[in-house]
C-alpha cells in the first residue's frame, strides 16, 4: 500500500508543480492545492499505513492503532491548507479584476524595481 | 603581562578623553612604551637562566579560549623590538607630525597597534594570537588610510587590509585543525605534541593554511603587492608597522610554531625557497624605485624574504641568523625609514630625481643613512655584516640546494647592496638638487631617535655579545633545543667571507654601470603578470561576477525561483540519494493492497492527470473536488475518521468558495510560453514527482528510529484526559501548535475580508 501512495503522491507533486511553474494566475492556485494535498498523503504515508484501528482509546482490545502523529500533523494541515487556498483564490479574483489580466509575466510591478 | 592591555587603554580611553577636556597629554605619549620596555627588560635575567614567565586569565573557557600570555627568549626578544621602536618612534613622530591636528588620534592608533602586537609575541594561546593578529590589521589599516582624504591612503590601507585579514582567516583555518589534532589551543600544550602533528593527515593542509597567514602579514612572494601601497602611511608608521614590527608577526608566526611545523621537506621546501626568491625579487625591484619610501618598501620585502628563508632552513646557524637579523633589521630599517622623512620633511620631496647634494647640508642625517645603508648591505663593522654571514653560512646546505640556495642568496645581496648605495649616494652625494634652497639640518627631535638606532647598528656590529645571550634563548625556543650563539665580527677565511666579497665587488662594479642595470631590469620586468593588475581584477571582477550571478537568480517571477529551488532538490537529494544509497529493492507489500485501496489510488491519479488537460474551469473545479473526497475516502480507509471529517467538510467549503468566485475567475487559456520553457517546467515536475517517491519508498524500507507515537498513547488518558488520542495531541501535548493554526487561520481570514473590502471600497480601480 505504501508503494501504492508513493506513487499517487509523486504524481500528485509533478502535476501541482507543473502547474505552480505555469504563468497563469488560476493554474498556481490549483497547484498550491494539490500540493497540500499531496503533502498530507505523504505525511500519513510516511507514518505507516494499515493501522488496525483509529487511534482513539478502547480497553480490552489488541489490535494495534493507526499511529496518531501524523493524524494530528495533518489535521493542522488541512486547516491551514484551507486557509491559504481561501486567501489566494480571492487574490486572484482581486488581481485580475484590478489589472485585467492572469498572466504573472505581466505583473511585475514598476520597472524601476532594478 | 597585562601591560600589554594598558597602551589600549591609553590610546582607547585615556588620548580620548584627554583630548576631549583639552589636556595636551601627547606630548607625553612617550612614557607609555617607554615603561612598558623597561618592564620587560626587567625579566632578563630571568628569561636568560631559562625561565618561562606566564600568565592566564580565563576568556571562554567552554571553547577551550584563554587570554593566556607568555614570555620567553623569542617573544622577549620581540617585545623589546615593539617597545623599544615603538618609544623611539613616538618621540620621533611628536616633531614628525607637530602640524597634524588630528594628532591625537594618530597617536591612539599608534598605542592601539602597540598593545596588538604585544599580544601577538606574548599570546599563549592560538586564538587570542589570532584576536591580535587581526587587531594589528586593523590598527594597519587605520593608520596607512590616516590621511584618509587622499584617494592612494584609502586605496593602500583597504589593499593591505583585505590581503593580511584575508592571509590571518587562512591562518584561523590552520589553528583550528591544529586544535582538531591536538585538543588544545594552548600553545605551550601544541608544541610538547609536535609528533602529532607532524604525523596526522591533516600536516600538509594545517601547514599551507598557516604559511599563507606568516606569508601574507610578511609580504612574502605574491602576496607582497600590499607593502609598495602601505607606504602611503605617514613615515614613522611606515617605518614602526611596516618593516620593525608588523610585518615581522609573519616571522614570529613561523618561528614560533617551527617545533611543530618545521623539520619537514615541506617546510623546507615552501618556506626557505618562498624566502629566497622573495629576497630576490625585492631587492631587483627595489633599484627601480624613484621614490625613497618605495626603494625601502621593495628592500623590507627582501630582508623579510632573508629572514623567512632563514627560517626554512632552520639549522642552529641559520636560526641564530635569523634573530639577529630581526633585530638588525629592525633597527638600521626604522633609522632609514626615520631618515627618509627627515630628507621629505626638509627638502619637502622624496623622489631620487630631485635630490641630491644634501650631505654637506644635514650632516648628521647623512651619517645616520650612511651607517643605517651599510648595516643593509652588509659592510663590517656593523651588525648587517654578522647577520649576513651567517645567512651565507646557513644556505650552504646539502644537496643540490646547497648549490642554488647560495647561487640565489649572492644574486639577491648583490641587488641589495646596490640599493643600499643609491640610498646613501643619490640623496646625500653629487650636486645640490632640490628646488628648496633653505635646506637645513633636521632639528634633535627628529634626529635623536635615528641617531640611537644608528648608534645601536654600530654597537651590535662591533661588540655582538651583546644580546648574544638572548639571542641563544630566541634561537633555542625556535628549535626548542639548547642553543649557544657565538657571534663575531670576525670568522677568519671562509666560504661565506668569500661570498660577501663577490657581493661587494660585483655591486660596486654594478653600481657604477647602475642606468645600464636599470636599463635591463626594465626590459626583462615582464608586463603580463602584474600582481597589482591582479589585484584590481579581483576588486572589480568580483562585485561584477555577483552582480551576474544576481542578475541570473533574482529574476522576479516566481516560476524561475521554484525552477532554481526545485532542480537543486532533485541534484542534491535525487541524486545524491541514488547514489549512495543501496539500491536494493523494498519490500512492497503489494499484496496486502485491496481492491478499493486501487480503485481511490487510480481515481486520484486519473483526475489529477485529466486536470492537466482540461480547458474549463468548471470541469477544473469538480475535478479538484473529486481528488478531495477521494483524499477523505483514503482517511477514511486508513482509520483516520478526524481527518476524513475536516476534509470532508473543508472541501465541501472550498468547493463552495470556487463556486462563489467563479464569475471572477480568469479563463484557463493557452499559455504562451516559449516550448523550451516548458521543457524545462515539465522536466523538473517529473523529477521532482519521482524524487519524492523514491524518498517515500526508502523511507519505508528503511526506518531507523522507533516512533515516538507510543508515548503519546500510553499518555493520552493519563495526562490529557481523553480518549482520542489525536484530539489529546492537537489540545493538549502540541496546544501551541494549535493556537498558532487558530492565528494563522485568523489571518487568513482578515486577509480575505480586506481584499473584499478593498475592492468595494476602491472604486478608482473598477
Amino acid at each position: 500500500m505504501e508503494f501504492l501512495m508513493a506513487l499517487v503522491v509523486g504524481v500528485f507533486f509533478a502535476v501541482s508543480i507543473y502547474f505552480m511553474l505555469s504563468k497563469k494566475l488560476l493554474k498556481v492556485v490549483f497547484g498550491t492545492l494539490l500540493i497540500s494535498h499531496a503533502a498530507n498523503l505523504m505525511l500519513l504515508t510516511s507514518g505507516g499505513l494499515k493501522g488496525e484501528k483509529a487511534p482513539i482509546l478502547s480497553d480490552g482490545s489488541t489490535l494495534s492503532y493507526a499511529d496518531p502523529i501524523p493524524q494530528a500533523l495533518i489535521l493542522t494541515a488541512i486547516v491551514i491548507g484551507f486557509g491559504v487556498t481561501a486567501f489566494i483564490l480571492v487574490l486572484t479574483c482581486r488581481l485580475y479584476k484590478t489589472f485585467a489580466t492572469d498572466d504573472l509575466s505581466i505583473l511585475r510591478g514598476e520597472a524601476n524595481e532594478k | 603581562m597585562t601591560i600589554v592591555i594598558s597602551p589600549f587603554v591609553f590610546g582607547l580611553i585615556v588620548l580620548p578623553f584627554l583630548h576631549k577636556i583639552k589636556l595636551r597629554f601627547h606630548k607625553w605619549v612617550g612614557i607609555v612604551p617607554l615603561v612598558l620596555f623597561l618592564t620587560i627588560l626587567k625579566y632578563k635575567s630571568s628569561i636568560i637562566n631559562g625561565n618561562i614567565v606566564s600568565e592566564a586569565y580565563q576568556w571562554v573557557p567552554s571553547f577551550d579560549v584563554s587570554l593566556s600570555f607568555r614570555l620567553d627568549g623569542l617573544s622577549f626578544i620581540f617585545a623589546l623590538i615593539i617597545t623599544g621602536i615603538g618609544f623611539l618612534v613616538v618621540i620621533y613622530s611628536k616633531k614628525y607630525m607637530h602640524s597634524e591636528s588630528a594628532i591625537s588620534r594618530y597617536f591612539s592608533y599608534i598605542l592601539l597597534f602597540m598593545s596588538s602586537m604585544l599580544g601577538v609575541v606574548l599570546s599563549n594561546n592560538l586564538i587570542s594570537l589570532f584576536v591580535f593578529w587581526e587587531l594589528t590589521s586593523i590598527s594597519s589599516y587605520l593608520l596607512i588610510g590616516f590621511w584618509f582624504y587622499k584617494e592612494k591612503s584609502r586605496y593602500g590601507a583597504w589593499k593591505a587590509l583585505l590581503i593580511t585579514a584575508g592571509g590571518g582567516l587562512a591562518m584561523l583555518a590552520g589553528f583550528i585543525l591544529m586544535y582538531t589534532v591536538t585538543g588544545s589551543f594552548e600553545i605551550s600544550q601544541i608544541l610538547s605534541q609536535k609528533e602529532l602533528i607532524k604525523s596526522s593527515p591533516f600536516y600538509l593542509t594545517i601547514l599551507v593554511l598557516t604559511l599563507i597567514g606568516s606569508f601574507t602579514k610578511s609580504a612574502q612572494f605574491p602576496f607582497h603587492v600590499w607593502l609598495p601601497d602601505a607606504m602611503e602611511a605617514p613615515t614613522p608608521v611606515s617605518a614602526y608597522l611596516h618593516s620593525a614590527t608588523m610585518v615581522k608577526a609573519g616571522i614570529y608566526l613561523l618561528a614560533r610554531l617551527n617545533p611543530v611545523l618545521g623539520g619537514s621537506s615541506y617546510w623546507f621546501y615552501m618556506v626557505t625557497f618562498t624566502g629566497i626568491l622573495t629576497m630576490c625579487y625585492g631587492s631587483i625591484m627595489a633599484i627601480r624605485q624613484r621614490d625613497l619610501k618605495a626603494l625601502l618598501a621593495f628592500s623590507t620585502i627582501s630582508q623579510l624574504g632573508l629572514i623567512t628563508s632563514l627560517l626554512g632552513v632552520s639549522t642552529e646557524t641559520a636560526v641564530i641568523g635569523a634573530v639577529f637579523h630581526i633585530i638588525n633589521h629592525a633597527a638600521f630599517k626604522g633609522s632609514l625609514f626615520m631618515v627618509t622623512g627627515i630628507i621629505d620633511h626638509e627638502a619637502g620631496t622624496r623622489n631620487l630625481d630631485e635630490l641630491g647634494g644634501l650631505g654637506r647640508k644635514m650632516p648628521f642625517t647623512a651619517v645616520v643613512a650612511l651607517i643605517g645603508a651599510l648595516a643593509m648591505a652588509g659592510i663590517p663593522p656593523l651588525n648587517g655584516f654578522i647577520s649576513k654571514e651567517l645567512f651565507f653560512e646557513a644556505v650552504l646546505v646539502d644537496g643540490w640546494a646547497g648549490y642554488v640556495l647560495p647561487a640565489l642568496a649572492v644574486f639577491g645581496s648583490i641587488f641589495t647592496f646596490i640599493y643600499s648605495m643609491i640610498f646613501v649616494i643619490s640623496p646625500f652625494l653629487g650636486t645640490y638638487k632640490p628646488k628648496e634652497k633653505t635646506v637645513h639640518e633636521a632639528p634633535w627631535g627628529l634626529l635623536l631617535s635615528p641617531m640611537i638606532l644608528g648608534v645601536t647598528n654600530l654597537a651590535l656590529g662591533i661588540y655582538p655579545k651583546l644580546v648574544a645571550d638572548i639571542i641563544s634563548k630566541g634561537a633555542a625556543n625556535i628549535l626548542g633545543k639548547y642553543v649557544d650563539a657565538h657571534l663575531s665580527l670576525w670568522h677568519g677565511f671562509n666560504v661565506p667571507l668569500l661570498m660577501s666579497l663577490i657581493v661587494i665587488s660585483f655591486g660596486c662594479l654594478l653600481f657604477s654601470r647602475l642606468n645600464y642595470v636599470k636599463h635591463i631590469i626594465e626590459k626583462i620586468q615582464m608586463k603580463k603578470i602584474n600582481l597589482n593588475k591582479l589585484y584590481d581584477l579581483f576588486q572589480t571582477g568580483i562585485p561584477k561576477f555577483a552582480g551576474f550571478i544576481t542578475e541570473k537568480q533574482m529574476t522576479g517571477f516566481l516560476r524561475d525561483y521554484l525552477v532554481y529551488i526545485l532542480s537543486f532538490v532533485f541534484l542534491s537529494v535525487g541524486l545524491t540519494s541514488l547514489f549512495f544509497m543501496e539500491l536494493s529493492i523494498p519490500n512492497l507489500n503489494l499484496e496486502r493492497i485491496d481492491v478499493y485501496e486501487y480503485v481511490v489510488a487510480a481515481i486520484m491519479v486519473v483526475s489529477s492527470i485529466f486536470l492537466l488537460f482540461t480547458r474549463k474551469r468548471l470541469i477544473a473545479i469538480l475535478i479538484l473536488g473529486v481528488i478531495g473526497y477521494m483524499v477523505s475516502l483514503f482517511f477514511v480507509l486508513e482509520k483516520a475518521p478526524d481527518l476524513a471529517l475536516t476534509q470532508l467538510i473543508v472541501e465541501t467549503i472550498t468547493l463552495v468558495l470556487f463556486l462563489i468566485a467563479f464569475p471572477h475567475l480568469p479563463e484557463i487559456t493557452e499559455e504562451n510560453s516559449k516550448r523550451s520553457t516548458k521543457i524545462i517546467n515539465a522536466a523538473v515536475s517529473i523529477l521532482t514527482g519521482l524524487t519524492v517517491t523514491f524518498l517515500m519508498v526508502y523511507s519505508k524500507a528503511y526506518k531507523i528510529y522507533e516512533s515516538v507515537s507510543s508515548y503519546y498513547i500510553d499518555n493520552s488518558l493519563l495526562l490529557g484526559g481523553g480518549k482520542n488520542i489525536v484530539n489529546v495531541i492537537l489540545v493538549d501535548f502540541r496546544g501551541f501548535d494549535t493556537m498558532g493554526e487558530i492565528t494563522v487561520l485568523g489571518i487568513a481570514a482578515f486577509s480575505v475580508y480586506a481584499l473584499i473590502k478593498l475592492r468595494l471600497g476602491g472604486r478608482k480601480y473598477e
